[in-house]
């Protein structure tokens, strides 16, 4: 049997039936049981965390209404949080200390939610394992000798193991789908400027969405309700309406439409990969959806665009770790022009300076037209397809990644090989269209019982949509039923 | 130096990889990167191989599509031009790795005149 759901947590806490210390100091030992050989957390703060417990149970008694009291979330340590380091997985920032809270995690303590730790990542997010921390790698709860997925890794495992029913990660041509896949649990990425990134440490500013990773999709859609909506801090947050994603769970799929795209069926795919989405489609056409045949043709030029267009970001975002504000300064330089170079050759991991170093080449003088500008209007034919695909259908259904989670270190040798596990995630990205990953069945490799995933792609704001099919997706697969390896230690 | 690509070119024809250790030292340059002298070959034959992967993109027609820079709606976004509390002084040099009262320090930016 599975562990609380976000949604039960706060319901008995607001009940009193539970405290939020009880929740919150059951979660605690729970890290403290298994996070050694998981890696899921780089900074947990047992005092912080039970403070704040203790405060959501105040709001309770004096009567406040907390949709999510008491309960535990993990987030994604490239998000500010006050009183926690913020590494990104770097040594560039292993003692800052961020001054303020990022807007998502203000919503979620306003909420009532409990922070209990800062997960695991990619270094500045930058990959698909988790390997690339310059800490620890995370490791998958259904398999220990495999990876979570990443960057968001910490996050997912965090989550499949049941020390934390709800996480928060950042997904710029992936990161947080395609742990989710790997990892077993829901995952969202909301549509382009649906959560203000305030306080998200930026990776490629045109990419990066923060969504939540949790059990079910009901959670899912509570956590995004709560992180939504309009934010001065950030200009790109659309003020956008939005509907009351839990309550819009209960309106019936019949009649909608989802579109299967040949291109996301291809021969890189494994066969039980695609039988498991196929058996989503088909509980989705019992559930009266009619499903269609779409064509996104430019599908294979995806994960070109996406290397271009988020290491051309990248590149310049990063420019502001030099060594200077704030963040590790290399010392004993003679000159600021060394200050700034040593700085960024210590403080930065070989797969950070290898991309500053690609983007930088795609931006510079006699090479923009012909990568980064190209790489835009590619772009654009990309998102047109989706445009194209949704007068067919009102979502498209496909597999989040050609593989069930891969062993550590199958691919950290070869970076080209790493950046191809991004090959069904990043198109979504480049649109700004949101994705919702949702685990609908198991793949066995060399022994291990593995979730395999499936993802939902829909138009501009359609996050309602999507979660509705993902509830129903959910409701078939019955995968949400059982509990990783490692979660049935500390359920 | 430019490299312009026909439309007709097909990448898998493209040969060799285009970017060389000069290549590399001058790209890490303009970035502001320390690189040791012995990671150069590696770098520039892994940079070389992902430049090569996206060379794909050099096949399509795109004379008459607009480039996408993002995902949005494009459009500026003001906030009336109030003054308002920010972060504190103190608090912004809080992480500062070097200090001198109120300021930043950092080492010399330019030359003694000779």
């Amino acid at each position: 049997m599975p562990s609380s759901t976000a949604v039960e947590i706060a319901k008995a806490v607001q009940s009193g039936a539970r405290s939020a210390v009880d929740v919150v100091s059951e979660r605690l030992a729970a890290i403290e049981k298994i996070d050694g050989r998981l890696g899921a957390f780089l900074g947990v703060d047992r005092n912080a965390a039970l403070a704040e417990a203790r405060e959501a149970d105040r709001r309770v008694k004096e009567g406040e209404r907390l949709p999510l009291a008491g309960v535990p979330v993990a987030i994604k340590d490239n998000l500010c949080c006050v009183g926690y380091a913020c590494t990104c997985g770097s040594r560039m920032l292993e003692t800052w200390r961020p001054p303020y809270d990022a807007t998502v995690v203000a919503r979620l303590k306003a909420a009532g939610a409990v922070v209990i730790g800062k997960t695991n990542l990619d270094e500045f997010a930058m990959g698909s394992s988790c390997e690339n921390s310059a800490y620890k790698p995370t490791r998958n709860p259904w398999d220990l000798a495999r990876t979570p997925g990443g960057s968001s890794g910490g996050s997912a495992a965090a989550v499949a193991a049941a020390l934390a029913p709800l996480a928060l990660g950042s997904d710029t041509g992936g990161s947080i789908r395609q742990p989710a896949a790997f990892s077993g649990v829901v995952g969202f990425k909301p549509t382009y400027g649906r959560v203000s990134r305030y306080g998200l440490v930026a990776f490629a500013s045109s990419l990066d969405q923060i969504g939540p990773f949790a059990r079910t999709v009901e959670d899912a859609a509570l956590c995004t309700r709560i992180i939504a909506g309009r934010d001065e801090r950030d200009a790109t947050s659309a003020d956008q309406p939005l509907d009351d994603l839990v309550a819009e769970l209960k309106t019936p799929v019949r009649g909608l439409t989802i579109g299967l795209p040949d291109e996301y069926f291809g021969d890189a795919v494994d066969d039980d990969v695609k039988a498991a989405v196929t058996s989503a489609a088909k509980a989705l056409e019992k559930a009266g959806v009619q499903s269609v045949r779409v064509k996104l043709p430019h599908t294979p030029y995806a994960i070109p665009v996406y290397y271009i267009v988020a290491t051309a970001e990248a590149s310049s975002n990063l420019a502001r770790f030099d060594g200077v504000h704030y963040g590790r300064r290399a010392k004993g330089a003679a000159d600021v022009g060394a200050l700034f170079a040593e700085s960024r050759r210590e403080g930065f991991g070989a797969e950070v300076r290898r991309r500053i170093l690609l983007g930088t080449y795609c931006l510079s003088s006699g090479y923009y037209d012909a990568y980064y500008d190209r790489a835009l209007r590619v772009r654009s034919l990309i998102a047109r397809d989706f445009s194209l695909a949704f007068g067919q259908c009102d979502a498209v259904l496909c597999p989040v990644t050609p593989t069930p989670a891969f062993k550590i270190g199958e691919k950290s040798d070869d970076p080209l090989k790493m950046y191809l596990s991004d090959v069904l995630t990043g198109a979504c990205n480049l649109a700004g269209l949101p994705g919702l990953t949702v685990p609908c069945g198991f793949a066995t490799r060399d022994g291990a019982k593995l979730p395999v995933g499936a993802q939902l792609i829909g138009p501009r704001w359609s996050e309602s949509l999507l979660f509705r099919l993902g509830r129903a997706i959910e409701a078939s697969a019955g995968v949400v039923d059982v509990a990783s390896p490692l979660a049935e230690e500390v359920r | 130096m430019p490299r312009l690509h026909g439309p007709a070119e097909r990448p898998e024809t493209r040969g060799e990889p285009m970017i060389d250790r000069k290549e590399v030292e001058h790209v890490a340059r303009l970035a502001r990167i320390a690189v040791p002298a012995e990671e150069l070959d590696r770098l520039a034959g892994q940079l070389a191989a992902i430049v090569r992967y996206v060379e794909s993109i050099q096949g399509l027609k795109l004379d008459n599509v607009a480039p996408l820079s993002h995902g949005g709606d494009a459009s500026d976004v003001f906030r009336a031009d109030e003054p308002r509390p920010g972060l504190s002084r103190e608090d912004a040099l809080k992480g500062a790795p070097d200090r001198t009262d109120d300021h930043f320090r950092v080492p010399r930016v330019l030359a003694e005149p000779t």
